[in-house]
């Protein structure tokens, strides 16, 4: 069964992001809503939604035109839309009567053998399809996707006992390579594995700060960074989803959840909290939640809620022993004092892994379920098992028996055993039964992790490393501070090229940090700069552009694999790529200028190639400079591996993956298509409008700066990057070849790093991490 | 018995010559003070302090203070001298003309900073401390306190102190136990115990006004939690005249090496009656105003111990006789030549020549910059110019106070015997220079201030407002041939402290030992860069020539060849101990100390 088409009912928030990104992965999309009220269309409510989501930014569409792919409609006039859909996916309200009815409806019209899932996130499945037929029944299944459907990977999904394996397999396998989700199966439970896991903890944590007399910066300092949580920790995540959605949850969960469940504890919202709720301080969508922002004047101050008192005061950093003992101990040590800071700490993160210890398999067959689902859909870097195995299973069973807190039998079959491991070099998970078993991976899903745990590196330094992805093709990864390129990197570049060039067949560029490389190490710029070692600057450059060149002329094929942000020299090393194999989340951008430099590390040289071989691009010196000055002057970041496309960031052959654990085997596959008969790129030539060209640049700047767009030291760097684009002095007969646009780069580089208004960019976007405009 | 004669020559080259190009550009509220009324202050200072402080030295180290129930007594002829001073206006002339002061530029303040402590350190400690007081105040106080204490402040009838360090705690102020409770009307009960508070008690003011850091009972712990109180020895009436006596007394004086006329006093305060300045908890901000002026204050005083050395070895080197020149006799007709022949006597002489000259103009650089950082009608200038006196106050702190000693001993060695005797008074140097090393935090604080506050600060901003100017000072002298040696020495120690500034950041990062073992080295490496550019700049000024006399101008150069001969290699051997890391250093185990 492949799914070619389909339709979403409810047009809501989740259901109208489920939408655009069914169009995200090219496919068509019914989107179906109840027709609206006083209002001049009858399918406002749907319309609108769309209209809404392209108002946003960055908005659930990779790509404006993926709205041309909603067909939007209302339930009473276009319902018929869905008889050719494959798969309906309904995110209505969380009434079973209003689902009920509606899959009464959708049975008539949809076609045989077509799937209906429901995006319910507390409604067991049995409930649900409790009056229809069986036919019904066998194609139906439960998609939970998390808000915002674009940008949260995790999706749960629950089978009923009549589904058919074959219809959902579909689905999921659509889920997976189409939509690219971490799809994890369920058990048809209360809140599946991420919320009841989730909110437990939320709610634990929030009520025992009250509880436990912890400010609310102690708590998420105890709670975020030590375990390996977002730094937002529990007040902070609450603030985001919105405090008045918690009592929505919990009365759900209330209704749902057996007796016994350890859940009953912290079903009620404290008092302060459903003040807070009925004044609309609700979080950040309102007048504020635990913590807001406060302005003073010109200065923003961050203010916390005095959970005692009730008011706002200036938020602290909390300086408490137990977060000086994890930093050296780890989370162990976290746990292990005494203090109030080590026994709040040990309250939330014990009981929430207890609470996760003994809903296996309730909730899920195994434990790799459950650690996925807290990873994908809460942003943990561990899942509660693998923090387990930090903490030891049985360390933690003691000192649960200790405080006289059941042990749960999970805990207890582990015994001294962790619940993963890595035997011969292969990730296994304890089961329930108390055997090691295989952390299989799907077909086409190849991990980094996976390669690491069972190799050793080729070659390693403390920036970068390379590894062996069998077949012939190494893999060339970052692991700096948010990957930025250091001296480190590019040592680790150049030594890519001799191992490649040493036997092997091609080399993928791929890591798996949350972003692919934010940039050159700005700090260690900044601090050259600002020291006037102006001589070891152009060095770096030098060194740069000869890496990368040298990569680009490599004699086997290189195949760049971006995911997350690929910025300033992050994206450059990917433009030195013979092909890219980008995850749809990628945000690639020359943003040089954001700092009053340009792309000197053969950025610049590189998309005037690429502009000047672009489909389409009109003829003469001018249009591809016009079309490269545009995106590079003005920092643009695609917002998308589609976007990037259009911006000549990707070219016509280069592939978009949409699941981030697919990229890699891609990145490989194309490597080796690349490795047969590969000729490595002759080098180039170009033919630039020079002086003319550059003056013709400062008048359309000048014009941004007459508007007030354009700041004095924009047109400094905009005048700079115009006359490396342009050529410098050449003349519009002569050939340039790489090598003088290097030269041009590396001189205009050097005299922005020398301005005074560019190092204060460098250290405001430093100190601040957004861009000073002087 | 040596003599003080201030160097009123050195003096108006730095102040009108060395920095011409900086000073082109007038300053708002100095520009109306011409060079006559300057030079008036300054030849009205010098007199001051050689014919009344000077003479005082000695016959203050000698008595000291003495403490008799809770009162504290200063040597004889003190109370007339500071009474003279006062009476003079020397206590006010750098304030605020609002509250009484002549409001004079630092650069020519710290020159007279620089005469009264050559003249009489420990003497010049009262007015000092109760500078640092004013400031505090004067940037941190409310409108009433202001009003208050301010004139008597300017006016020398009130003095101040700071009261920072307790018994269990100097350098680390996080320690800090005394308490302040909030009082119904506003004001706070201040308790506990201060100790080394120079001026707490004294006989010169009918009033002292303390600057104390303590906790409030909602405190943060550690350094955050410190809040700044002032609290007079007497509560100021309705009128503004010292009522009554508040909780603080002085329960001892400790013995000291030396500055002994210097009253350093252990300060009991007992539900002591207690005003907020600036806000809560952010004592130590406030503290620091003071603290970074004193800092400098002190490094002036290395300075000004050292000028005075060198006078009394220069004048022992030309009457004391013996032996022969080594090339033959210097005065055949005398029974031995003056010592100021043999090549080691100059040596030595020569090095605290070069000393002294060199941190006076780095003195000159930083107050000039502090000016500028406090009236440039640009705010930008005036950041560039904070930036650049926050990185260079533990240079001057450390290193030229490190100076002042050791050019303190060099003139005990000139003397022989006879220095090492309490006669000519230059023993007391030694003695009286050593605390300059201590106090204000010690130069071993200032070294890692320097390497782990100031380099990393805003990824090494305040190091571009120096590295800066001298990479283009040097890039603008380089096609100059007679200026040659002298640029290419300053471009190489430049060179090499650029790359020990960014192995240090690197190193530093991974391993906050690593920047400590390398800090004391760093800091002087620093410092001989910063001289040699200086030096630089003198050449060129001499080169230029102007207000004094060529051989002002010939000695001026001679001195700076020496510096570049015999003072500068020294950066080659600090260079390699901060590259060198810090191994040894963390090798070493505990247990085999």
């Amino acid at each position: 069964m492949k799914i070619e088409k389909v339709a979403v009912i409810g047009a809501g928030v989740m259901g109208s992001g489920i939408a655009a990104h069914v169009a995200n992965a090219g496919v068509p999309v019914v989107l179906l809503d109840i027709v609206a009220k006083d209002a001049p269309s009858r399918s406002a409510i749907a319309e609108g939604a769309v209209a809404r989501m392209l108002k946003e930014d960055p908005g659930p569409f990779m790509h404006r035109r993926n709205a041309r792919r909603v067909t939007t409609g209302n339930l009473e006039d276009d319902l018929a839309l869905v008889a050719d859909c494959d798969w309906i996916i309904e995110a209505v309200i969380e009434r079973v009567d209003v689902k009920r009815d509606l899959y009464a409806k959708l049975d008539a019209v949809r076609k045989p053998g077509s799937v209906v899932s429901s995006n319910t996130s507390t409604i067991p499945l049995g409930d649900l399809v409790e009056p229809l037929p069986e036919t019904f029944r066998r194609d139906f299944m439960i998609t939970h996707f998390f808000n915002p459907p674009r940008f949260m990977r995790l999706l749960e999904v629950v089978d009923g006992p009549d589904t058919r394996r074959d219809a959902s397999d579909a689905v999921r396998a659509f889920c997976d390579r189409a939509l690219g989700k971490g799809v994890v199966e369920c058990k048809d439970t209360p809140g599946f594995i991420g919320n009841r896991i989730g909110v437990y903890w939320l709610q634990c944590a929030v009520s025992e700060a009250f509880r436990m007399g912890m400010s609310v910066e102690e708590a998420d300092a105890l709670i975020g960074r030590p375990a390996g949580i977002p730094k937002t920790g529990v007040f902070g995540l609450v603030d985001l989803v919105g405090l008045d959605l918690m009592p929505h949850v919990l009365a759900s969960m209330k209704a749902s959840l057996p007796d016994g469940d350890a859940f009953r504890e912290y079903f009620d919202t404290p008092a302060l909290v459903e003040k807070m709720i009925a004044d609309g301080y609700t979080g950040r969508k309102g007048k504020g939640g635990f913590y807001r922002l406060r302005r003073d004047g010109g200065t923003r101050v961050k203010e916390a809620l005095d959970l005692a008192s009730g008011e706002y005061r200036e938020a602290r950093k909390p300086s408490l022993p137990a977060l000086d003992a994890a930093k050296k101990g780890g989370l162990r040590a976290l746990l292990d004092g005494d203090g109030r800071d080590a026994r709040y700490a040990w309250t939330v993160i014990g009981k929430t892994l207890a609470y996760a210890a003994s809903l296996v398999p309730e909730i899920a067959d195994d434990v790799v379920a459950v650690d996925d689902a807290m990873k994908l859909g809460y942003g943990w870097k561990k899942g509660p098992f693998e923090l387990i195995d930090e903490l030891g299973a049985a360390w933690l069973a003691a000192r649960l028996a200790a405080d006289g807190h059941a042990v749960p039998a999970l805990l207890a079959t582990a015994g001294e055993r962790s619940f993963y491991r890595v035997e011969a070099g292969r990730l296994e998970h304890l089961d329930t039964a108390g055997e090691y078993r295989a952390v299989t991976r799907p077909d086409g899903v190849l991990l980094l992790a996976d390669v690491k745990r069972a190799s050793k590196p080729v070659a390693r330094n403390g920036s970068a490393s390379l590894w062996d992805l069998g077949d012939g093709v190494l893999c060339l990864e970052f692991h700096t501070k948010m990957n930025a390129i250091d001296p480190g990197v590019m040592e680790m570049v150049r030594t890519a090229i001799e191992r490649v060039a040493d036997g092997q067949r091609a080399l993928v560029v791929y890591n798996e940090g949350s972003n692919f490389s934010v940039g050159a190490n700005l700090g260690l710029a900044l601090f050259a700069a600002n020291t006037a070692a102006w001589a070891q600057i152009e060095g770096i450059v030098r060194q740069g552009q000869e890496t990368y060149a040298a990569l680009k002329h490599a004699p086997f094929p290189v195949v760049g694999a971006p995911s997350g942000m690929a910025l300033g020299g992050g994206c450059e090393v990917l433009l030195h790529c013979d092909a890219l194999v980008a995850h749809a989340e990628t945000y690639m951008g020359l943003v040089e200028v954001g700092v009053g430099l340009l792309p000197g590390w053969g950025g610049c040289k590189e998309m005037l190639l690429r502009a000047a071989a672009a489909p389409g691009m009109p003829g003469g010196p001018m249009p591809p400079v016009s079309k490269v000055f545009e995106t590079v002057s003005m920092a643009s970041v695609a917002k998308s591996a589609d976007q990037a496309r259009e911006m000549l960031f990707l070219r016509a052959g280069d592939e978009i993956v949409m699941n981030r654990d697919r990229v890699l085997a891609a990145a490989k596959a194309r490597a080796l298509a690349l490795a047969d008969g590969y000729a490595p790129p002759e080098p180039a030539t170009l033919r630039l409008p020079g002086p003319s060209g550059a003056a013709a640049l400062d008048m359309a700047v000048d014009g941004f700066a007459k508007a007030g767009k354009a700041t004095p030291h924009d047109r400094v760097v905009a005048g700079a990057l115009g006359r490396v684009l342009t050529g410098g002095d050449t003349d519009v007969l002569d050939e340039l070849d790489e090598d003088a646009l290097l030269e041009l780069e590396r001189s205009g580089f050097m005299t922005l790093v020398k301005h005074p208004d560019t190092l204060a960019r460098v250290e405001h976007m430093l100190e601040t991490g957004r861009p000073l405009r002087n | 018995m040596t003599t003080y004669t201030a160097p009123l020559d050195d003096m108006k080259f730095v102040l009108r010559e060395l920095f011409a190009h900086e000073r082109a550009e007038p300053l708002p509220g100095t520009d109306e003070l011409g060079d006559d009324v300057v030079d008036a202050v300054l030849e009205e200072a010098a007199r001051l302090s050689t014919s009344m402080l000077a003479p005082l030295n000695r016959s203050g180290d000698e008595q000291g203070c003495v403490y008799e129930n809770g009162v504290v007594r200063t040597p004889e002829g003190f109370k007339e001298a500071y009474a003279a001073f006062a009476e003079g206006g020397w206590t006010g002339l750098g304030a605020d003309p609002d509250y009484g002061g002549q409001g004079l530029p630092q650069s020519v303040g710290m020159l007279m900073q620089e005469m009264f402590s050559s003249a009489n350190l420990a003497f010049s400690m009262y007015p000092g401390l109760s500078h640092g007081a004013y400031h505090a105040i004067h940037q941190w106080g409310t409108d009433e306190q202001k009003a208050l204490y301010l004139p008597k402040l300017v006016d020398g009838s009130w003095s101040g102190t700071m009261c920072l360090t307790e018994p269990q705690c100097g350098t680390d102020l996080g320690l800090i136990r005394t308490r302040a409770e909030p009082r119904e009307d506003g004001s706070f009960r201040i308790t506990g115990t201060k100790i080394f508070i120079s001026a707490g008690e004294h006989d010169l003011t009918e009033n002292i006004v303390h600057l104390v850091l303590a906790r409030l009972p909602d405190a943060p712990v550690g350094i955050k939690g410190i809040s700044m109180f002032l609290v007079p020895k007497y509560l100021p009436d309705d009128d503004g005249r010292p009522g009554m006596r508040n909780g603080v007394a002085c329960g001892s004086i400790e013995h000291k090496m030396g500055i002994k006329a210097s009253a350093t006093c252990v300060m009991n305060f007992d539900e002591a009656t207690g005003f907020l300045v600036g806000r809560p908890h952010k004592g130590m901000r406030a503290m620091f105003t003071m603290m970074n002026a004193a800092r400098l204050a002190v490094g002036v005083q290395g300075l000004a111990v050292a000028e005075a050395s060198y006078q009394g070895a220069v004048a022992y080197a030309r009457e004391r006789t013996q032996g022969r020149a080594l090339a033959g006799a210097a005065a055949p007709e005398q029974a031995a030549d003056p010592i100021l022949v043999h090549p080691d006597v100059r040596r030595m002489l020569l090095t605290m020549r070069t000393s002294v000259e060199g941190a006076r103009a780095l003195v000159g650089w930083v107050a000039h910059e502090l000016d500028v950082a406090q009236r440039h009608p640009d705010p930008a200038a005036r950041a560039a110019a904070e930036d650049l006196v926050s990185l260079l106050t533990p240079v001057v702190k450390a290193h030229l106070t490190d100076m002042g000693s050791e050019c303190a001993n060099l003139g005990v060695q000139v003397y022989g015997g006879h220095g090492y005797i309490r006669e000519h008074g230059m023993e007391q140097y030694v003695r009286d220079a050593r605390i300059c090393q201590i106090y204000e935090g010690t130069n071993g604080v200032q070294a890692m201030d320097l390497v782990g506050r100031k380099l990393p600060a805003h990824t090494g901003r305040l190091l571009r407002r120096f590295f800066h100017p001298v990479a283009a000072y040097l890039e603008s002298r380089a096609g100059d041939d007679a200026m040659a040696p002298f640029v290419g020495a300053t471009a190489k120690a430049l060179g090499r402290l650029q790359q020990a500034t960014l192995t240090l950041a690197q190193r530093g990062m991974k391993d906050p030992d690593e920047a400590g073992a390398a800090a004391a080295e760093y800091l002087h490496l620093f410092a001989l860069v910063a001289l040699a550019y200086l030096w630089c700049r003198t050449l060129d000024a001499a080169a230029r020539g102007g207000i004094h006399g060529e051989d002002f101008y010939r000695a001026k150069a001679h001195t700076a060849h020496f510096f570049f001969e015999r003072v500068l290699p020294r950066s080659s051997a600090l260079f390699a101990a901060v590259m060198g890391g810090a191994g040894a250093i963390n090798r070493f185990r505990p247990e085999d100390f």
